[in-house]
This record gives C-alpha cells, sequence and structure tokens, in this order.
C-alpha cells in the first residue's frame, strides 16, 4: 500500500491537497463542457441580419430587465414541434450574439417572447402592459401602467454604448456619438429617422405608445418588444443550416 | 500498513485507527451500488459512440445513429405535415367563400381553424373569440368591414390600416377635437345624439344641436341612418354593441381623438390552408353571412 502514490487515505487527511485535486478534477469537466463552446461551428455560426440594439431598444431591454420580466418569459425557442408551432422558428445562437446578459431559460410562467415582435400592434402592447386582463382575462401578470408616465432617462446611453463596446458589441464611434439622437428619433413620428435606419438596418422608427409629445419607458419597452425576433430572416437560414 | 484488526461485534475488518475506543468499520461498498456504477460508465460510453458528444475543432462527433435536434424536429414536422397533407392541400386550393358548408372538408377546416385560432388570435379577440375593448367580438352577427367568406378572407389575408399592404382594409376617421374641427361643447352635443339614436338616453336640448352636427360630419361614412358603413369599417351606432364604449367618456374619447384599429396582414406569416381554416372557422362562429 505504501507504494500507492496517491493513496485515499492521504488525500482524505490533507486539506491542501484535496482542494488542489478537487479543483483540477472540477476544472476538467468545465473545460470540456465550456470551452469547445468558443469554436465549434453550431455556437458561432454567423447569421446574416443579426445586428447590435438601437439605443432606444436597448433603453427598452434595460426596463425589461430592470421590471425582471425574464423571471416569467424566456427568449429561446427550442427545436421542439410544439414549440415551433407556436412560437415560431426554433432561435439561433447567433440570435443573441449581442445580448449582455442573454435571456435564454425554460421556465415559462408566461409565453417565450424571442419571436413576439411583430405579432401583435403597438396599442396592444401599451394596453396589455398596463393593464394585462383587460385583452387576457385569463391573464395572472401584473400591470405596468406606470411606465406610460414615467420620462426615458437618455443622458447617459452613449456610456451604455460605450460598456457594450468593451464587452465585443461593435457600436462604432458614430454610433455612440449618435446614441441620444437617435434614441429620440426613434420614437418621434416628425422626427427624420433616416441615419438611424442606415446605421441600424430593419430599424421600426415611429411612436410607439400613443403619445407622441413624451419618450417614456413605454416607448422604448415596445420598441424592444417589437423588434424581437425581426431581425433574422429565417427561411433564408434554412438551407445554411441544412447543409451542415 | 499494520496487519487487519476485525471488529468482533459485525466481523467486519477496521479502518485501523480509533479515537477515544471508537474505530471505524471498513465495510465494502453494496454490491448492487458497485455494479451499478460500473453499469453507467459503460452506459456513458456507449452513448458517446450512439449520439453526439465529443468535441472537435469545427464540431462534435455527431455519433453513429445520426441523431440531431434540429434533424429530430424536421423529422417530426415532415411526420406532422405528412398526416395531413392531403387535406391541408385540398384546403388551400379550395375556393373557401363557395364550400359547401355541409363538406367533410369544411368540417376539417373549421376544426383546423379552431387550432390555428389558439395560436394567432386569442391574444387580442379572447380564447372564446369574445374580444374585449377595442377588440371586436367574432361570435355576433356585427361586422365592421363584412361577414361573409370572402370578406373574413380579405380581412385575414391583408389586415387591417397595414401601411406596407396596398388592399388592407383602409379608412380614417377623423380627431374631431383634437384636430380643432369640432368644439368641445359641439361634441358633447353628437354625443348626445349619438346616444337617443342608440336609445341609451331620452331626447334632450343637446341631441337636437346634434343631429345636424352628425348629418355634416359623421353621415358621410356612418350613414345618415347611422347604421355604418362596411365599406369605410364604419359601424353601426343604433346597435347595443359598442368596440370601444358606449358611455359619455367612452364616446367623447372616441370623437375627440378618433379611433383606427388595427389586425395584422397574416397573408404573408400563414400560409394558404391556415388562412382558409381561419376563414372557415371565425365564419363558423355564429355570425357568419
Amino acid at each position: 500500500m505504501a507504494s500507492k502514490i496517491l493513496d485515499h487515505g492521504k488525500i482524505e487527511r490533507n486539506v491542501t491537497l484535496l482542494l488542489i485535486l478537487a479543483l483540477i478534477t472540477v476544472a476538467i469537466g468545465g473545460i470540456v463542457e465550456i470551452a469547445p463552446l468558443f469554436w465549434i461551428d453550431s455556437t458561432v455560426e454567423k447569421v446574416k441580419g443579426v445586428r447590435p440594439y438601437t439605443p432606444l431598444e436597448l433603453a427598452g431591454r434595460n426596463v425589461y430587465i430592470r421590471e425582471g420580466c425574464y423571471n416569467c418569459h424566456s427568449q429561446m425557442i427550442r427545436p421542439f414541434r410544439d414549440e415551433v408551432e407556436r412560437y415560431g422558428r426554433y432561435s439561433l445562437a447567433a440570435e443573441s450574439m449581442y445580448d449582455h446578459p442573454f435571456q435564454w431559460g425554460s421556465k415559462r410562467t408566461g409565453p417565450d417572447l424571442a419571436r413576439v415582435g411583430g405579432r401583435y400592434s403597438d396599442e396592444w402592447h401599451v394596453q396589455h402592459l398596463a393593464d394585462p386582463r383587460s385583452v387576457v382575462p385569463e391573464s395572472i401578470m401584473p400591470g405596468y401602467a406606470f411606465l406610460k408616465t414615467r420620462d426615458l432617462p437618455v443622458d447617459r446611453l452613449d456610456a451604455h454604448l460605450r460598456a457594450l463596446r468593451r464587452v465585443g458589441v461593435p457600436y462604432s464611434d458614430e454610433d455612440i456619438a449618435k446614441a441620444v439622437e437617435d434614441a429620440m428619433a426613434q420614437a418621434d413620428p416628425d422626427a427624420d429617422a433616416s441615419g438611424l435606419k442606415a446605421r441600424y438596418p430593419k430599424a421600426q422608427a415611429r411612436d410607439f405608445d400613443g403619445d407622441p409629445k413624451r419618450l417614456t419607458e413605454m416607448d422604448a419597452l415596445v420598441a424592444y418588444l417589437q423588434m424581437l425576433g425581426t431581425l433574422v430572416d429565417t427561411r433564408a437560414a434554412e438551407p445554411m443550416e441544412q447543409a451542415r | 500498513m499494520t496487519e487487519q484488526k476485525i471488529d468482533e461485534a459485525t466481523g467486519v475488518a477496521t479502518k485501523g485507527h480509533e479515537w477515544d475506543g471508537i474505530e471505524e468499520l471498513d465495510t465494502p461498498l453494496p454490491r448492487w451500488w458497485l455494479w451499478t456504477f460500473y453499469a453507467t460508465i459503460l452506459f456513458a460510453i456507449g452513448y458517446c459512440i450512439a449520439y453526439p458528444a465529443i468535441p472537435l475543432l469545427h464540431r462534435a462527433t455527431s455519433g453513429v445513429l445520426g441523431w440531431s435536434s434540429r434533424g429530430d424536429l424536421a423529422h417530426d414536422m415532415r411526420a406532422a405535415d405528412a398526416a395531413g397533407a392531403a387535406t391541408r392541400a385540398a384546403i388551400a386550393r379550395a375556393d373557401i367563400a363557395t364550400l359547401d358548408p355541409q363538406s367533410p372538408l369544411m368540417q376539417a377546416a373549421v376544426a383546423g381553424g379552431r387550432a390555428a385560432f389558439k395560436v394567432n388570435c386569442t391574444t387580442c379577440h379572447g380564447a372564446g373569440a369574445a374580444g374585449s375593448k377595442g377588440y371586436p367580438n367574432l361570435n355576433d352577427d356585427d361586422w365592421l368591414w363584412g361577414g361573409d367568406r370572402a370578406a373574413i378572407h380579405q380581412t385575414l389575408v391583408h389586415g387591417i390600416r397595414q401601411p406596407d399592404d396596398a388592399a388592407t382594409r383602409l379608412s380614417q376617421m377623423p380627431a374631431f377635437g383634437r384636430d380643432g374641427i369640432l368644439k368641445p361643447d359641439e361634441i358633447q352635443d353628437l354625443v348626445s345624439y349619438v346616444r337617443l339614436i342608440a336609445r341609451k338616453e331620452p331626447a334632450s336640448a343637446g341631441a337636437r344641436r346634434g343631429a345636424p352636427l352628425f348629418a355634416a360630419n359623421c353621415a358621410i361614412c356612418h350613414g345618415a341612418d347611422a347604421k355604418g358603413n362596411r365599406q369605410f369599417g364604419a359601424p353601426n351606432l343604433t346597435d347595443a354593441i359598442w368596440l370601444y364604449g358606449g358611455d359619455r367618456d367612452g364616446l367623447t374619447a372616441t370623437i375627440t381623438n378618433a379611433r383606427a384599429g388595427v389586425m395584422p396582414a397574416w397573408g404573408n406569416r400563414l400560409d394558404a390552408a391556415t388562412i382558409n381554416m381561419l376563414t372557415a372557422y371565425v365564419h363558423s362562429l355564429g355570425g357568419g353571412e
């Protein structure tokens, strides 16, 4: 028994040795499971159409996260027939490549929102957020009517874009310089949104909350919800995947 | 190591150490547990060979069974499509406006439409299609844009007030108050008149003043008799059905700011068979013409 290099009795009696060996064992498991995600094709696939969020969408996303919407709503359609038939095509990894943090999940107290954009009208979203049971009587979602009365703070959005650039979202210097301007333009039906649309293809610019005079948190949240899942042409992405 | 010490009470070897007379038994692992453990290791090896498992440079090993979650989904979808393919194709080809309501194909279309309605329509029109404020009840025979099958089909395909669809249902009620066409007291007279013809209020001086205002501003779309006009989606104002409320506050808000409900154009989201099935289902709800 003395010839054994690592006698289990010795490991159990030496706390430092136990700690080091446990760390090595756990690290092997972690590396095998996590590291390949950085290079294998199916997790780093590039998909046409995915772009960073516009400043207004980003502000709406912040409201979404602040209010804890993710506690009940996921943004990840899994490749099962029941999910695909209810929510639309399954989500691709690339569709959340600019999400910090991502909104994946499978616990759904409410429905998945990965492709909710364009499914309902702005009016429906505003009414539903303010009083969910006025449109869906069986809903258990809380009301968020106060979003309509809270002005959206936009003056720090450029700093927010800069922070996201540090973690890899490709915002250009121009995007950052015009962040505040873009946020105002996207929710103002009278503003010239051509610059915004050039910087962010497929951006939807209009008054979202039914009150064109004010830029509210409701504007931002509805703008965010209405763009979810609308960037990628899923029909065009299909043949590319079948080839794999 | 010293020679093994056998515990007298149990007959099992001890680990050889003791504190204050307390010793530890070196009981071997139960056999069933040990063999189950070995079996899980064997299972894991077999699983890694059969299914995608070991990550390599570009992709993980694909496994000898060739299984993938996306392939599995494609297989499920093909199987589901194949099961109903003939019926769906027949429904897609059929002219839903003239299809015999008693035919088996129509019954299949209504059944399919019931499922498609739950997925796509219930959030606005409600699970029982009874609607809510701003979203019409589809069970009654009061139709804004027409309730025969051709009209329902047209509404489904092109939607209502969709800017990108040339054939969409389109009309615009003026915002009489917001745009200063009528003064606030004129709007109140108009509210009184509309509530009079809807038999919600007795005749009053206000309603008398409202009558010419109605003829001048509203009759062009809602009709001189206020029975509505489906060409403009203008509702009948003489019945008891109110999409946005028939009380004084609701009517005042409607006349002041106008109403312009929207509906998506489902033609570019759903296939022809599903649109035909929804047409059949909505028409079958009770108010179909």
